[in-house]
């Protein structure tokens, strides 16, 4: 059977869209490997690496907008373990 | 014209799929045989014989409080074991000499240490989590993975399958 040319087309679109999905999955070398996770257990990535700053931070936050909390975000490390 | 086009396709569509397939190697796992400790550079040179004994190999960085709390259980396996011929390799990934020389000269392991700075023995291997120790039998064939370091229960489970593997003959050659 012959493959028409869009056919061929579209068998090489979805190869590629294939690859492309794969750059998102843990296989590929995008991903932080982890023994490159040295700068991201770095103390300088530590969102609360000064206490009375972040508690600072937070009362002017509570003042100006009558609302705390929502900052809950995942914090720095090695991930190790 | 429509033949050549799809031939085309094709090749890229393969290439694409060779692409995806070769895009890492293959995690080192038990029953595999473990890699050579020369990819971990020249210091590899200056590593004991582990020819015909049972090896450890850990993965380590300075960065890694888990490998921190590893080095006095490794430090106590080779005590028991180094003279019925266990040898303890612990591979340092850290990018910073400075780094792996300042932990090494903290801990003082009592067994061989090697900085895989350009990260090519890791590579080779896919450590799957920092640290990870593997246990290598005599003929050089990795048995027991351990992801991770998990205290006494670790240690434990390393002083077991040394002792099991310790006892096994090595193979004729």
């Amino acid at each position: 059977m012959k493959m028409r040319l869009p056919a061929a087309i579209a068998a090489l679109a979805l190869a590629l869209a294939a690859a492309f999905q794969c750059g998102c999955s843990t296989a590929m070398p995008a991903r932080v490997r982890p023994w490159e996770r040295g700068a991201l257990a770095d103390d300088i990535m530590n969102p609360d690496i000064d206490p009375l700053g972040t508690a600072a931070a937070e009362h002017v936050y509570f003042s100006r907008e009558a609302a705390s909390g929502g900052r809950g975000v995942g914090g720095s490390g090695c991930g190790c373990n | 014209m429509v033949t050549k086009t799809k031939r085309s396709c094709r090749l890229l569509a393969a290439a694409a799929l060779a692409l995806l397939a070769g895009a890492s190697p293959a995690q080192v796992a038990p029953g595999g045989i473990f890699p050579s400790l020369s990819l971990a550079g020249p210091g590899g040179a200056g590593l004991p014989a582990a020819s015909g004994k049972v090896v450890i190999v850990d993965f380590w960085a300075s960065w890694c409080a888990p490998c921190n709390a590893s080095f006095p259980a490794f430090a106590r396996l080779h005590e028991k074991f180094a003279d019925r011929g266990l040898v303890i390799i612990g591979v340092g990934v850290d990018d910073s000499p400075s780094a792996y020389s300042a932990f090494v000269a903290r801990l003082k392991p009592p067994f061989a240490t090697v900085h895989d700075s350009r990260h090519v023995l890791v590579s080779a291997v896919q450590v799957p989590t920092m640290p990870t120790s593997y246990v290598v039998d005599r003929t050089g064939r990795v048995r027991f993975i351990h992801e991770g370091y998990h205290g006494s229960q670790t240690e434990h489970d390393l002083a077991s399958e040394v002792e099991a593997l310790l006892s096994e003959r090595a193979a004729p050659p």
